[in-house]
Formats: structure tokens, C-alpha cells, sequence
């Protein structure tokens, strides 16, 4: 893939050319492209003037960020005490079993990638999933393809 | 534009008249919670009806932050404190909405919309009535669910940003004092003395000199911090620009999780409208003082609650924390004086200031002053966020905030402190909740999750639960918590699947105080708590599963079989309707059957039979 070199300058410049905004900068890129391009990691750095061993590091170190593509979609199943205390273990199998992918993996036609996540703070509402920016509560096993095929484009 | 005290008033008259000229304010609770069950969709349904009606000059309807009863949500609430209607739009909007207007249009109040206690016949019409809210003391959250927090003028309206002014007319000394007398300790969970902190950083040598607000709770199960933050965004900026002055520090940072969007939303606009107001930069209310905030987004990484790493990843580095012999009020972020404290923390700041000192110790216990917010979540009937005095009992929470226990299991344990603290037994329930008293039976206080669980959790599942969270989560700096974290989590993992030995207990407590030993941060330290906490409570729990290879609970999947005793079985089909995996055969009005092949151990059907015709085995 051809990165965008202009726009990742435009996001650098957001923030100053500043070493120490290095993790909003990739936040803000990988929304751009839904995931952390290795050659923008590189670009980044050098205009930040750090060296790339940094930039992994920063990009490997924190959750949020991956440098492997994601589907159109991620799902979160959140983790979180209260929800596992609800099933959200079970709820996660359920995610697994219908989208036949593993956590962490993306499905084979690139529309959703699986994750778990340790709490999103909604735990009064437990077990919490979220897709993209949408928060689905006291979800159970058999929401799961409900929530599946809201996110499905049909043809 | 500087603003004076004067034009707070102004701006508060303006504010008030405004409101004033409508017959009823609408507040729809718009936290997370409730966003979450649908509250955006009753809000703007609701505006477009009162538009539709031609009710715009009589109805006033706002948007406001998490109101507590999450549980319930969404919650509208009428007037101030006086009608509050829960789970409105859950079956029809429309419906509901109509409802709403009805109560303004014809003085009708809404029989179906109102709170009612789970097993009970009695409805309450103002929130005050209920004992959810009746037993809290809500200072730090008096305006979480009354203001727009994307309006500043009403968060002066209800009496904000006056304590800067109260604050510039004391020197630095005289704040720190307040602060310390006022015996304010860090809302964070760790407990520590703030004034003492602020003492430490104000006469460290060294400039610039920072201050950070830490909104990056990475604690599962609590979301305290979060409802603060979007409900409330004001008051942390209002702490802050005090906690700079007496400090001596011209720059503040808050850090806020990655994964609370909405905070960092309502934070970025608040900051904007205080620098418009002249309350942040340069000369803070024509005060000679400068001051500004920054936001700073987490990545995902629990140990950057701790404060080392958390100044690690502002500085643009994977958080990493580092040992404290060099405190960081004398070297924090950029080896400058820096001085941290949770958002609750600075949120406290303000009242104090403007309530005096007297007021503020009368809350509270002897040693831990003032209220704390709890978010009270797991197996309670009201689930919610509640903000409760010092010294009140952990089961008054439960049992009266709280309503007790969901349907019809008994208490087994809370667990508070998260990753870092315990999880403790009915016999503790009468303690008073202050950091001490929760300390000395293997416990925290902790940032503020408090979750209850009932004898379908499992003690030794959830002390693996920790540990797996803590393995994933520890940064690997440290070999005792890298290591020691993992292969605890080994043992106990073994321990679930039935092949745990008796020696495993031993070996569990010698890894335990390794790591409290050895590891470098306080999130390490405290890491074996939630098993150390299970083991010395619940050993019969452990010892069924390592001597009887059986879970008690029925949560470990590899040891539990459910199956239906046949006496007992109605055929009722109740189960097998709620089967996710069809694995409930048999006729109606006959003795079901569970085909073990299929069944996932998932224990819906034993939570669901009207019964008790499933076994666990």
C-alpha cells in the first residue's frame, strides 16, 4: 500500500514536530488507516528526528496501537472483572465460534478482527462489547449474532 | 478576557434566568451507561417531540453525565431531584417520550417509568426517596447528572471556578495546609497524604515544575474516574489551577485512557472553554498567575496508572515504571518537580477550598476524611456509580445502596482494589470503608471497584482471572512481577483444570511475597493480593478443586458438568430454550436431558430453572 506521506506530515505538524506526542501521532494514523503501517512508523520517526528503535518500541509497547491490518470492523469483548464475572469468557467463545477466527485475528474476507480488551468502564452494564465506536451492554451468547450481522453488509 | 468574580455572577444571574423562564428542565443522562442503552436516541427524540408539541418555551430538555444508576439507564430526570424515570425508551421510544411530555402537559406522572426495587411493589418518584441515592453523600459528583458538561456557564451557574479566586487571595503555605489539615488523600488508591505531596513538590528545587492529573484507570470493573471526567470535566481543571498556583507550577497534563473517547472529548472541549474564559493561560483570572492544561491520550497499557510510567509515556516512551528512590515530586517528567494525583483527587480540591476546613473533616473517618466514589458493579441488584462518606460499611453499600443480591443466590465475597487488592468474605461485610481498615484485611480501597460476587463466582477462577489480567498487563521490567505474575498464573491455571497439588498453596504464598519483595512498582508489588486474599478466606474453595477435583460454582469449565436431575425436571423447556448450543434435548412435560458432546458449560441453564433441576457436578 502507498502511504500518504502529506498526510502523515499533516498529522506530525498537529502536534509539533514534538517527540513527546509520538503516541497520539500513531493513534491518529492508525485511525487514518485502521492500523500502524511499519513505513509510517519509519516516516514518523525521521521526521521526529528518533531513532526507529524507539518508534517499535512505543508502537509494539502499548495495546491500543497494531501493525498488522485490521478488518472493517473490530470487535472489543471486554474482560473486564465484572464482565467475566457475567460470561464474558463465553461470550468471547461465542465471537470466536461465529466469526471462525481466533482472538487478535481478522476474518479471511477482512470484515471484522477479534479482540479482547482488560475493561471499557461500563461495567454497571456488563458483559460490555463494543464494535467500532458502539457499545452493545448485558449483551449473551445469544446476542452475539445479532450484534455479528448489524456490522454484516448484506447484499 | 480575564473574568472577575463579578462576571462569574453575571454570567451565573444570566444562566439562572435563562432556565428560570422554563416550566421544566429534562435532564437525559448522557454517560456512557446510558449511551450505551440508549440515550441518544430518547434525547433527540425527545427534543424533536417538545419542538413537535410546541412545548420549546415550557420544556427545557439538557444533556447531562452519568447520573450513577447505570443499571437503569437511560434515567430522565425531571425538575431538580424530583421525578426520575429509569429505563425510558427500553421498549418504545416514542412511547415513553410521550410520557415524559404527559408528566409536564397534563401532571401526570408515569406510573411505568419509575423506579421500583427489584422484588418489591413500592415505587419511588424522587430520586432522594430512593435508597440507592438516599445513602450517598454526593460532593465530588453533586453536579454529575445536573449540568451540561460541554457548558461552562453552567458549571459556574451551580457555583464553579469561584475557589481559584478564594485560593489567590492565600498564599502557596496556606493552601498546602488546608490541604494537608483537610487530611485529602489520594483518590488513586494509594492513600497518600496530597497535601504532604503538594508540600514536597512546591519546596522542590527545580523548574518548570508539572502537575498531572492521572485519568487513565486501568482498574477493571471501576469507571469512577470515567463518569468524573465526562460528567464533570470543570472541577478537575478548577483542582488543577489551584493545585499549579500552590505548587508553583504553570503546566498540567491529564492523562486519560484511550479507551474512554467520550472523556477525552468533553476534557478537549472544557479546556477550550476555560482558556476562552481567560481561566486558563496566561494571567489566570487577571491574576498574574499562568497556567495551562494538555491533554495526553493513553495506549492501552494498565501500568500507566502507575505514576513513573505514566510520566514515562507523556515523555513520548512505552511506560515503563522506574524505581522511587529519586521521588518524582523532586525528579517526575522530564526529571523536573512533578506532582500527580488521581482526577478524583482534584476534583475534591475546589470544595475544600471553598467550603473551609472544618466542614471537610467533619466527613469521614479519623483517618481517611471526605467521601469516596465507588462504582458498584457485579452481582447487586443496582449497579451504578455512587459516592458514599468514609467509614460507611461495606454492607450498607451492598445491601441498601446497592439492594442486595441479584434473584435468589447468596453473598459470597467483594472484591475491591482490583488487580491490586482482595477479595473479602461476609464475616468483614461491617467493616467501615476507609483505606486503613480495608488494608488490614488484605484488601485496598484501590482507585474505587468495588464487585460483589455471589456463590456462582468462583474464588480460585477469579484469582486466576487477576492473574492472567496482571500477566498480560506487566510491563516485563521487573523480573519478579515478568515472572513471578506468570508462573503464579501457571499454578493456578492448573489448579482450575483439576490438577493442582496441595503443595500448589504453599508455593502460591512463597511466589506471593517474592513479588511483593521484589518488584519494582506498587502495581507489582500488590499483584499476588487477589490470590493471597482467596487463600487465606476461601482454602475450602481450593482444596475442593486441587483434593475433590470439583468447582463448587461451577465456573471451572474443565472439572464442571451440569445435568439435569430427573425428579426435579418439569420439562418446563425453560433451559433448553435458553440453550446457545441446543444442547437440551427431550419432550415438553418430560425430564429433560443434556448432551454432553455439545454442552459448552456456559451454566445458563442452571441459572435459569425455576427448579433447581440442574445439578453441578
Amino acid at each position: 500500500m502507498e502511504l500518504d506521506k502529506n498526510k502523515l506530515d499533516e498529522i506530525i505538524l498537529k502536534y509539533g514536530r514534538d517527540k513527546a506526542h509520538v503516541l497520539a501521532i500513531f493513534q491518529d494514523v492508525q485511525k487514518e488507516y485502521r492500523y500502524l503501517p511499519k513505513e509510517a512508523v519509519k516516516h514518523i520517526c525521521m521526521r521526529l528526528g528518533m531513532p526507529q528503535v524507539d518508534g517499535f518500541e512505543v508502537a509494539t509497547f502499548y495495546k491500543t496501537l497494531s501493525l498488522k491490518p485490521r478488518g472493517k470492523h473490530t470487535v472489543h469483548v471486554c474482560l473486564g472483572t465484572a464482565c467475566h464475572l457475567k460470561g464474558g469468557a463465553d461470550v468471547l467463545l461465542s465471537f470466536v465460534r461465529e466469526l471462525k477466527v481466533k482472538t487478535g485475528e481478522t476474518t479471511a474476507d477482512g470484515e471484522f478482527t477479534l479482540e479482547s480488551v482488560n475493561c471499557l468502564g461500563a461495567c454497571a452494564l456488563a458483559p460490555l462489547v463494543r464494535v467500532d465506536e458502539k457499545d452493545f451492554g448485558k449483551t449473551s451468547l445469544a446476542k452475539v449474532r445479532n450484534i455479528i450481522s448489524e456490522f454484516t453488509d448484506h447484499h | 478576557m480575564a473574568l472577575s468574580l463579578e462576571h462569574l455572577d453575571t454570567i451565573t444571574s444570566a444562566f439562572n434566568a435563562r432556565e428560570k423562564a422554563f416550566e421544566k428542565i429534562m435532564r437525559v443522562c448522557c454517560g456512557t451507561g446510558c449511551i450505551t442503552s440508549g440515550a441518544n436516541r430518547v434525547y433527540e427524540n425527545l427534543l424533536s417531540a417538545v419542538d413537535r408539541e410546541g412545548l420549546s418555551s415550557r420544556i427545557l430538555v439538557k444533556k447531562t453525565g452519568c447520573h450513577g444508576l447505570c443499571e437503569r439507564g437511560p434515567i430522565v430526570m425531571l425538575g431538580k431531584d424530583e421525578i426520575l424515570y429509569q429505563s425510558v425508551g427500553k421498549r418504545d421510544v416514542a412511547a415513553d417520550v410521550n410520557l415524559l411530555l404527559k408528566t409536564v402537559t397534563e401532571g401526570k406522572v408515569a406510573d411505568a417509568l419509575l423506579f421500583k426495587a427489584a422484588g418489591k411493589k413500592e415505587k419511588y418518584v424522587s430520586p432522594l426517596e430512593i435508597p440507592f441515592y438516599k445513602g450517598q453523600k454526593r460532593i465530588v459528583l453533586s453536579m454529575n447528572g445536573v449540568i451540561n458538561p460541554e457548558e461552562i456557564d453552567d458549571y459556574i451557574a451551580h457555583g464553579g471556578y469561584r475557589a481559584p479566586f478564594r485560593a489567590f487571595r492565600m498564599s502557596s503555605e496556606e493552601i498546602i495546609d488546608w490541604v494537608t489539615k483537610g487530611g485529602l488523600r489520594g483518590r488513586g488508591g494509594g492513600g497518600f497524604l496530597t497535601g504532604r505531596k503538594w508540600h514536597s513538590a512546591s519546596a522542590a528545587r527545580g523548574s518548570p515544575k508539572y502537575i498531572l492529573a492521572n485519568g487513565d484507570e486501568g482498574d477493571p470493573g471501576a469507571f469512577m474516574d470515567r463518569s468524573l471526567m465526562e460528567g464533570n470535566p470543570h472541577a478537575i481543571i478548577e483542582g488543577m489551577i489551584i493545585g499549579g498556583y500552590a505548587i508553583g507550577s504553570n503546566q498540567g497534563y491529564i492523562y486519560v485512557r484511550d479507551e474512554y473517547p467520550l472523556a477525552v472529548a468533553r476534557l478537549s472541549k472544557a479546556i477550550e472553554q476555560a482558556r476562552s474564559y481567560g481561566m486558563l493561560g496566561q494571567n489566570v483570572f487577571g491574576s498574574g498567575f499562568n497556567f495551562d492544561v494538555e491533554i495526553y491520550r493513553g495506549g492501552g497499557a494498565f501500568v500507566c496508572g502507575e505514576s513513573t510510567a505514566l510520566m514515562s509515556s507523556v515523555e513520548g516512551k512505552s511506560g515503563e515504571p522506574r524505581d522511587k528512590y529519586v521521588h518524582t515530586v523532586e525528579q517526575g517528567l522530564w526529571d523536573k518537580p512533578t506532582n500527580l494525583n488521581n482526577v478524583e483527587t482534584w476534583a475534591n480540591v475546589p470544595h475544600i477550598i471553598n467550603n473551609g476546613l472544618d466542614w471537610y473533616t467533619s466527613i469521614g473517618t479519623k483517618q481517611s476524611k471526605g467521601t469516596k466514589i465507588f462504582s458498584l458493579v457485579g452481582k447487586v441488584n443496582n449497579t451504578g456509580l455512587i459516592e458514599v462518606p468514609m467509614g460507611i460499611t461495606l454492607r450498607e453499600i451492598i445491601f441498601e445502596l446497592g439492594g442486595g443480591i441479584r434473584g435468589k443466590r447468596q453473598f459470597k465475597a467483594v472484591q475491591t482494589g482490583g488487580p491490586s487488592g482482595g477479595c473479602i468474605p461476609e464475616q468483614h461485610l461491617d467493616m467501615p470503608v476507609d483505606f486503613d481498615s480495608l488494608t488490614s484485611i488484605g484488601s485496598m480501597m484501590g482507585s474505587g471497584g468495588m464487585i460483589v460476587m455471589d456463590e456462582r463466582n468462583c474464588m480460585v477462577d477469579v484469582a486466576r482471572y487477576f492473574l492472567r489480567f496482571l500477566t498480560e498487563e506487566s510491563c516485563g521490567k521487573c523480573v519478579p512481577c515478568r515472572e513471578g505474575t506468570r508462573r503464579m498464573y501457571e499454578i493456578m491455571d492448573r489448579i482450575c483444570k483439576g490438577a493442582g497439588k496441595i503443595e500448589d498453596l504453599m508455593h502460591l504464598e512463597e511466589l506471593g511475597k517474592a513479588l511483593q519483595w521484589g518488584a519494582i512498582c506498587g502495581l507489582g508489588q500488590s499483584a499476588p493480593n487477589p490470590v493471597l486474599s482467596t487463600i487465606r478466606y476461601f482454602t475450602d474453595e481450593y482444596k475442593a478443586h486441587i483434593i475433590e477435583g470439583r468447582c463448587p460454582a461451577g465456573v471451572c469449565k474443565e472439572i464442571t458438568t451440569f445435568s439435569i436431575v430427573e425428579e426435579k425436571c418439569t420439562g418446563c423447556m425453560r433451559c433448553s430454550a435458553e440453550c446457545p448450543m441446543g444442547a437440551i434435548v427431550g419432550e415438553k412435560k418430560k425430564p429433560q436431558k443434556i448432551d454432553d458432546l455439545r454442552c459448552i458449560t456456559c451454566g445458563i441453564c442452571y441459572d435459569v430453572c425455576p427448579f433447581d433441576a440442574i445439578k453441578i457436578g
